[in-house]
């Protein structure tokens, strides 16, 4: 059997609409399908995994902590994979940004005041911003290939956090634990609603973002520069616009919103600094950009999805024993499917039985029934 | 003297994966297709090499296992950007994520279990000659593939015909077209062993390297091979300077932190990845040198007219 | 599968085509086509851009699969299903853009569609012996890379033949050849009929079609409209076959007073070292554009003129500021941008990815090169794009340049080549620019979008402003230029005055026959 891909005239609006939930549709099935491998029922599997998880309030605020890093740092990264631009470094920028926004309740901790907070966001943005120019400069400067040395930097930032923690930021008292010190009052992030759950201020920050970039992305003229670079360069040079300058505002932009998604979760979520503050945030968020089709409130809803499936992760951990890597493993199966599902948007799909293949007669016109878009 | 031979081995020993992993993506990115999936290939190739080797109890069973492993997952890339066009930035990303995923899954019960070794090469008599014995007839005999398969991988792309054609496709895959050359079925087949040579990389690291399953345990080597082609310029030979160069490093880092260098052990820690940023910007300087080289229709996608 | 010629099996016929049929989405490319070719004879495939000619000849050599009809060969029913199968039955094929790889020499290029196994030394020293005898020369050892667009096409001729094949098709093959190159394509071919060889000659071009072929098959709209001698017709009516109704002629009314005139666009010791490997260098070029007249410039493709573009449109900066001047001021440091605002246009070579992006609204494309030159209509506070304003400009023009197309904001790549270029063309001539510079403005466009554009060149510049337009139709400088420049291995020839200008002095001074140029020794002897 052979797939052959038709080119649409016109992308379709349907399948623009339709392909992430055909998407998510197909990952059930493979999920229920590796449920089933690993011995468990389906149908309970996913009770305890999509549902239970979000069945209480506390619970969605739960959600909401997740969600908050995933949807700032895909927001981000959605500009930059827009203008073609390849920023897979955000977990290091997210740490950056992490570091940077904890100096002030690390190193001055009797430094308190309304202050604070708006300090170490700026800081935590400068950082992670500072950290994503450096590939920005080498892309620029050099034509370094950004994947490669932004993921390296992931690496780098991951040491340089344990270094850090374990090192000079170690907090005395903490009996050989590698933290620092916990955060005073006017360096933690407050609670939304300290009555119902935990969620924390990350999350409006989240939101906040997503409609700026939104309105940005497809109202104003620096969106429009973003959409041309990335679809093709050289009618945005025709244009005028200059890439050099696009490769630093998608980095920094990106790099910005990973470093104030890094304080949010320390400041909020942890309270201190720890060897590790991500459970990969920075990689999911890739999959979250995409599952919200570079789209930043396509992405709030897809960042709702992600963080379910580290609840539902956890969740089955727990109650069937099952390694919460399976979390990572829906998260890799929803972007193929994403990726696999957005080619109707821009081609019909014919499955072509190897019996049929006899290119030249009028017959294969028939031939090809309606297995068009039969996926 | 026995020191400097044993440093030797093991910058050979650490080489090896790293030349095989990148061999099999050179091959690829002739071919005109980026596979970003690398690191997730390796990684699935060391559960799998490790599991069939624990699981039989023989380290030549998880060898194979570990490049059949490899060769299937490879499989999904292939589906997806040659038969359905997806992008291949993307896609490779995903392969990456999924493979770091299903391994820690896959893995977790045999995290701590003691793995099989496969054994070095011992010619009784040969091996033992002092230094130029051990080096070169005392090796684990992955290294002796990852030799014969830079040599054969040279021969292939440069001296048989359908290397060339190979070569034609990565250069125009229209123009390959045009002239009636398969070119996904090319592609297919050069994915599919880039994916078998990153999975027998994986069983490398957990059935010789260090025998034994441990969660991420490739630890940014496939994304250090990727740059290795980039920075070998897609010749197979400087593939092997290469890797040896980086092997040298990581064994480096290992025992100037054993040696007690009074260096934060993060920093030595981090050299092998701050190097692989250091040589791309290097070879990235000489413009005329990559753009000769760089497969023209690389990372595009491929759709036939019918 | 009626078609309207019969079928004639006596073996006379090498080829014979009936009802081929193929269809794209919507658009019948080709329909119900039949197509006869004897032996010995060179035939003539003539239509317009869009006709379909080349989706017939894909068909022909396998590269596109038909939907219906029948092909035979030698009286044989035939299923050309591959490149591999056509080339086993004897077609041979010169495509319109090559099908070679930059990468490779001459001589793998020549073995990757051989297929027989023989050692590239071989191969290398079988291609030069059959260019000698052609008189085609040609070194097997050199990258294709670095080769002229003639040389090229010489190594697909070579490719070709080494195949021994029995059907000979070009499709459109003076396109990249100066005249002299040309008359000397026409008597490899002649000479090729002479050894009994077939030869599917595709063109748009009507006097060579007259010249050198037998028969003609006119296409339009993928229908035939005709079959005839080509001998017999006169170039008006081949056209008024092709085209299907008179093509109003471009009028040129006479230019006065260009002499004392303003020159609005200045190019002077215009310098630029190559940026890739392959690319042409720049080597001091003087031009003045006058209000008031348009300055053709010719040259076979590939001898810098994509590079003049750039370097003239700002897309990439000068070194010395005074290089490019634009309306009397110093325009070499500026962007694109600056140089839109002092009263530039420009329109590139390439439509789609260049001169539009492909999967934009036509809106969104007019915002392309117009967001700085407008931006006060364009763009509100705070970066805001106005929306409507820009709908409704797309409008005008889509209006005042006679846009068809299917949806009222189409993405681009929707429209024909036509109708794209007129509205990225229009798109230009909406801001009545001062300067304008235009890359190939008819490329792979039809006869009436293309008289349509010729006119508004001409029009904008005797409205007094200065048009320097690119191309490497002859034909169309000649219709549209008071003076013709030549340009060759990035070297640019004085202007001629279009009343001194020949086909024959400038298509010498395309093959690099200038004596101020450094000595490039004619390539056809």
């Amino acid at each position: 059997m052979r797939i052959e891909l038709i080119k649409r005239p016109q992308r379709s609006a349907l399948f623009s609409v339709l392909s992430p939930f055909i998407a998510f549709v197909l990952t059930m099935i493979a999920g229920a399908v590796l449920f089933a491998l690993l011995g468990v029922n389906p149908f309970s599997a996913f009770e305890i995994y999509f549902v239970e998880p979000v069945s209480q309030v506390w619970q969605l605020h739960e959600l909401a902590i997740k969600a908050a890093p995933l949807i700032l740092i895909a927001v981000g990264l959605s500009v930059c994979y827009r203008a073609n631009i390849w920023n897979i470094g955000a977990e290091g920028q997210f740490i950056f940004g992490a570091i940077f926004g904890s100096i002030i309740p690390v190193l001055f901790p009797g430094f308190e005041g309304p202050l604070v907070l708006p300090l170490m966001l700026l800081l935590a943005m400068f950082g992670g911003a500072l950290y994503a120019s450096i590939p920005a400069l080498l892309k620029t400067r050099f034509s370094t290939n950004e994947i490669l040395t932004s993921l390296m930097l992931v690496y780098v930032a991951q040491l340089f956090l344990d270094w850090m923690v374990r090192g000079p930021w170690r907090d005395p008292q903490s009996h050989g634990f590698p933290q620092t010190i916990q955060f005073g009052d006017s360096a933690v992030l407050p609670e939304l609603m300290p009555d119902a759950g935990r969620a924390n201020w990350g999350f409006v920050f989240a939101l906040v973002a997503a409609v700026l970039v939104w309105l940005m992305m497809s109202r104003m003229l620096k969106g429009f520069e973003v959409r041309v670079l990335g679809s093709s360069p050289r009618a945005g040079r025709f244009a005028g616009f200059g890439f050099s300058r696009m490769v630093f505002f998608a980095f920094l932009l990106s790099g910005a919103l990973a470093g104030l998604a890094g304080i949010s979760e320390v400041s909020g979520a942890i309270g201190q600094l720890q060897p590790v503050i991500s459970p990969g945030y920075g990689f999911t968020a890739i999959i979250v950009a995409f599952l919200g089709r570079l789209n930043p409130l396509g992405i709030v809803a897809a960042g709702l999805v992600l963080a379910l499936t580290y609840l539902g992760g956890e969740a089955v951990q727990s109650a069937l024993g099952i390694s919460d890597k399976v979390a990572r493993v829906f998260q890799g199966m929803l972007l193929f499917f994403v990726l696999g599902c957005d080619t109707l948007i821009h081609y019909r799909i014919r499955l072509v039985g190897l019996a049929l293949t006899k290119p030249n007669g009028a017959a294969d016109l028939e031939a090809a029934p309606k297995l068009e878009e039969a996926r | 003297m026995d020191i400097t031979v044993n440093i030797l081995l093991t910058i050979a020993t650490a080489a090896t994966p790293l030349l095989i992993a990148a061999i099999g993506e050179l091959v690829v990115e002739r071919s005109g297709v980026l596979n970003l999936g690398v690191e997730g290939m390796m990684i699935m190739g060391a559960v799998g090499g490790f599991g069939a080797g624990y699981l039989t109890g023989s380290p030549w069973i998880g060898l194979l296992a570990a490049i059949i492993v490899g060769a299937l997952f490879s499989l999904l890339f292939a589906v997806m950007t040659l038969s359905l066009a997806t992008n291949q930035v993307a896609t490779g990303l995903s392969l990456t994520l999924l493979g770091l995923g299903l391994s820690g899954m896959i893995g977790t019960s045999f995290v701590g279990q003691p793995g099989v070794r496969l054994p070095n090469l011992d010619i009784p008599g040969i091996s033992s000659i002092p230094v130029v014995g051990r080096l070169i007839f005392g090796q684990d005999p992955v290294f002796y593939i990852s030799i014969a398969l830079t040599a054969a991988v040279m021969w292939f792309l440069f001296k048989t015909r359908t290397g060339l054609t190979l070569r034609s496709i990565g250069d125009s895959h229209t123009s390959a077209h045009a002239l009636g050359i398969k070119v996904i079925r090319y592609r297919y087949l050069s994915v599919i062993f880039g994916g078998a040579c990153a999975g027998l990389a994986g069983g490398h690291l957990s059935l010789v390297y260090t025998p034994q399953w441990v969660e991420n345990m490739s630890a940014g080597r496939g994304w250090i091979a990727l740059a290795l082609v980039v920075f070998a310029s897609w010749r197979p030979w400087r593939v092997l300077a290469g890797a040896y160069i980086f092997g040298a490093v990581w064994i480096g880092q290992l025992h100037a932190q054993a040696f007690g260098i009074p260096v934060p052990s993060q920093f030595l820690s981090s050299l092998p990845y701050l190097a692989t940023i250091v040589v791309l910007v290097l070879i990235s300087r000489n413009k005329r040198l990559t753009m000769m080289n760089t497969p023209a229709s690389l990372g595009q996608p491929f759709v036939p007219d019918r | 599968m009626g078609g309207t010629v019969s079928a004639n099996h006596d073996g006379a016929n090498l080829l014979e085509v009936r009802g081929l049929t193929k269809i794209f989405g919507t658009l019948t490319a080709c329909n119900h086509i039949d197509l006869n070719i004897a032996r010995g004879e060179i035939h003539a495939l003539l239509g317009e851009n869009g006709a379909g000619k080349s989706t017939l000849v894909k068909m022909l050599f396998g590269s596109l699969e038909p939907n219906a009809g029948e092909i035979f060969w030698d009286g044989m029913p035939v299923k050309i299903t591959s490149p591999g199968v056509a080339k086993k039955l004897g077609i041979g094929m010169v495509f319109q853009h090559f099908s070679l790889f930059e990468a490779l020499t001459a001589a793998e290029n020549i073995a990757l569609s051989l297929n027989d196994g023989s050692p590239i030394s071989t191969i290398a020293a079988k291609a030069r012996a059959l260019s000698f005898s052609y008189g085609l020369p040609l070194d097997p050892e050199s990258l294709v890379g670095d080769l002229s667009v003639g040389e090229r096409q010489r190594i697909e001729i070579i490719r070709c033949l080494l195949q021994t094949p029995q059907l000979i098709i070009l499709d459109e093959p003076t396109s990249v050849l100066t005249p002299q190159e040309a008359d000397k394509l026409f008597e490899t071919l002649e000479r090729l009929r002479s050894e009994g060889k077939s030869i599917l000659y595709i063109s748009h071009r009507l006097e060579e079609v007259k010249r050198i072929c037998d028969h003609a098959t006119v296409l339009r709209h993928g229908k035939v409209v005709g079959h005839c001698n080509p001998r017999q017709e006169t170039a008006a009516s081949l056209a008024r076959m092709m085209v299907g109704s008179e093509v109003k002629a471009v009028v040129r009314a006479p230019a006065e007073g260009i002499d004392t005139a303003p020159a609005l666009l200045e190019i002077r010791g215009l310098t630029r070292k190559p940026a890739t490997p392959f690319a042409i260098p720049l080597k001091n070029i003087n031009l003045a554009v006058r209000a008031g007249e348009v300055i053709g410039i010719a040259g076979v493709a590939g001898n810098g003129q994509g590079e003049f573009f750039e370097s003239v449109s700002g897309e990439v900066l000068q070194q010395d500021a005074g290089s490019v001047r634009i309306r009397g001021k110093d325009a070499g440091g500026l962007s694109i941008t600056g140089r839109r605002l002092m009263g530039a246009a420009f329109v590139p070579e390439e439509r789609l990815g260049h001169g539009a992006a492909p999967r934009m609204k036509l809106s969104e494309n007019l915002l392309l090169s117009r967001h700085a030159t407008d931006g006060k209509a364009f763009v509100g506070s705070g970066g805001m794009v106005k929306n409507g304003a820009v709908y409704s400009a797309a409008q005008r023009i889509i209006t005042a340049m006679d846009v068809r197309k299917s949806a009222p904001d189409p993405e681009a790549a929707a429209l024909s080549g036509g109708n794209l270029q007129k509205f990225i063309v229009g798109r230009e001539l909406d801001r009545k620019p001062s300067v304008m510079v235009v890359n190939q403005p008819t490329w792979g466009v039809d006869a009436g979008a293309a008289a349509h554009i010729r006119q508004a060149l001409i029009e904008l510049a005797r409205s007094g402003s200065a048009v320097l337009v690119i191309s490497q139709d002859l034909d169309e400088l000649f219709e549209l230029s008071d003076a013709i420049a030549v340009m060759h291995n990035g070297e640019l020839s004085t202007p001629l005055p279009i009343a001194e200008a020949t086909f024959e002095k400038v298509g010498l001074l395309m093959g690099g026959a200038e004596p101020g140029h450094a000595e490039h020794s004619l390539e056809v002897a």
